[in-house]
């Protein structure tokens, strides 16, 4: 991991040095352990503060949308992902950015380490060959990194960058996920167990939309849920009002959800906001043999039609 | 419950197109063709027109089904409303059904102005469907 810091740094100084970019967006150690923040670096001698470890787990492409200038973006799998979506949604323009592609090996969810730990508290944590050493007042403890991934990187079919300007750091081979599989078994469910399910889900939501504010994908100027004219749902925690937000934000995301996992790492509630998304890429991916934020060139799947799309879901008297 | 009695009747919006299935509920009409009353219609330029939030409004607001219809493929007034209508759809009615709403709460048709005959048809059909599904549950807010 130093190894890559080190070479982000590098390419970061070079980029500067030759005025290539006027921002570069990168990962800064927190100020919590297991939590690097995102970081922007205008100068030189700022370089210093990028890093890379297995806690950068933000969705940086967040952070393109609305810029004017040049800048340069840290991107893992995910992110790039995301940086193709923006550049076909006309949000930035593929020359504008540099892309500093990063091989992922997945992050770490900060929450299932502290779930291990019982509430101990965590006062340091470091990083060595595969292995998290966290270390309290009166405790240490060596983990399997591995372990530990984001629910994302579990299902993750795209570490490696699939769009890139620099890479650093050797591509990772992919994972072989069995693609779905957890949406083909709640798919199973009958509609009492699936309704169930996602009440219980809803029923934790207060509402405060950082699903949306972190999803780098979600970029109305006004959202549907602050828009007063027409008022398309009610503002409280009304069961009915929470469920209709939570579908039309997956539905809003229908072939373009890169599955970075964003949403579901800022919900405070621990939503399965995911659950939804999932379902959607699948079936686009099943309908319409498409994969956000893979291609620049294939056109997005609710922009475009085939005159023999399927109607298996139509009546047909 | 009021709603569950034996004479309990399906309240069910129909969003029509324009130009091809709400003139063909016209045909319906004026060749006295006899379908059942529990459908209202609300006429819409285009299928595409159709935001999402238009069946779960109804959903919400204690509608017991949805039925939307539009012009066959091809033959759209807008050439291509109903191809886009079609993707979105099929999408909206799978995610719909994931989160637990009934099969069939809601339908999609193709009518043309001059199926009367089927549109007919299709409301019965759907009349019927919702009719054994019973009263709308999932979405609805503030339930009597």
């Amino acid at each position: 991991m130093q190894e890559l810091t080190n070479m982000i740094r590098e390419v970061a100084r070079d980029l500067l040095k030759q005025k290539s970019v006027d921002l570069i967006i990168g990962f800064a150690q927190g100020t919590m352990p297991l939590c690097s923040t995102p970081c922007f670096v205008r100068q030189d001698d700022e370089v210093d503060r990028l890093i890379w470890d297995s806690f950068c787990e933000n969705n940086l492409a967040k952070y393109l949308v609305k810029r004017s200038n040049k800048i340069a973006i840290v991107a893992k799998g995910c992110d790039t992902r995301a940086v193709v979506e923006l550049i076909k949604e006309n949000q930035i323009s593929r020359d504008q950015i540099v892309i500093i592609g990063i091989p992922c090996q997945g992050m770490v969810d900060r929450r299932l380490v502290e779930s291990a730990l019982n509430g101990k508290e965590i006062q340091e944590a470091e990083e060595m060959n595969g292995e998290l050493i966290i270390k309290g007042k009166i405790f240490e403890k060596v983990l399997n990194r591995d372990e530990f991934l984001c629910l994302s990187c579990k299902t993750c079919t795209h570490r490696n960058p699939v769009i890139y300007d620099i890479l650093v750091g050797d591509p990772v081979t992919e994972i072989d996920t069995k693609p779905y599989l957890d949406v083909a078994k709640f798919e199973a469910l009958t509609p009492e167990e699936q309704g169930e399910y996602f009440s219980r889900e809803f029923a934790k939501c207060i509402r405060c939309y950082a699903c949306r504010n972190a999803c780098p994908l979600c970029y109305c100027q006004e959202c549907f849920v602050d828009s007063s004219k027409p008022q398309w749902i009610g503002k409280t925690t009304n069961a009915s009002d929470t469920a209709i937000f939570h579908i039309m934000r997956a539905f809003h995301l229908a072939g373009r959800c890169v599955e970075c996992g964003a949403c579901e790492r800022a919900c405070p509630m621990g939503v399965d906001i995911r659950k939804l998304n999932r379902k959607l890429s699948k079936d686009v991916k099943e309908r319409f043999d498409y994969e956000a934020g893979l291609s620049l060139e294939q056109v997005a799947p609710l922009s475009t039609f085939q005159p023999d799309d399927s109607e298996d879901f139509m009546l047909h008297p | 419950m009021m709603a569950e009695s034996k004479d309990w009747q399906p309240k069910i919006v129909a969003f029509l197109c324009n130009w091809c299935s709400y003139a063909g509920a016209d045909l319906a009409g004026i060749s006295r063709i006899q379908y059942p009353t529990n459908v209202r219609v609300i006429r819409v330029p285009c299928s595409g027109r159709i935001n999402p939030f238009f069946i779960l409004a109804s959903l919400q607001h204690g509608i017991d089904g949805v039925l939307i219809s539009g012009c066959h493929p091809g033959e759209c007034h807008y050439l291509t409303g109903n191809y886009s209508a079609r993707r979105k759809f099929a999408l909206l009615k799978s995610l719909l059904e994931y989160t637990g709403l009934e099969e069939g709460r809601i339908q999609f048709s193709w009518i043309s102005a001059s199926e009367g005959v089927k549109f007919a048809k299709v409301i019965a059909e759907v009349t019927e469907k919702i009719k054994t599904l019973g009263p709308a549950k999932k979405l609805v807010k503030n339930p009597s």
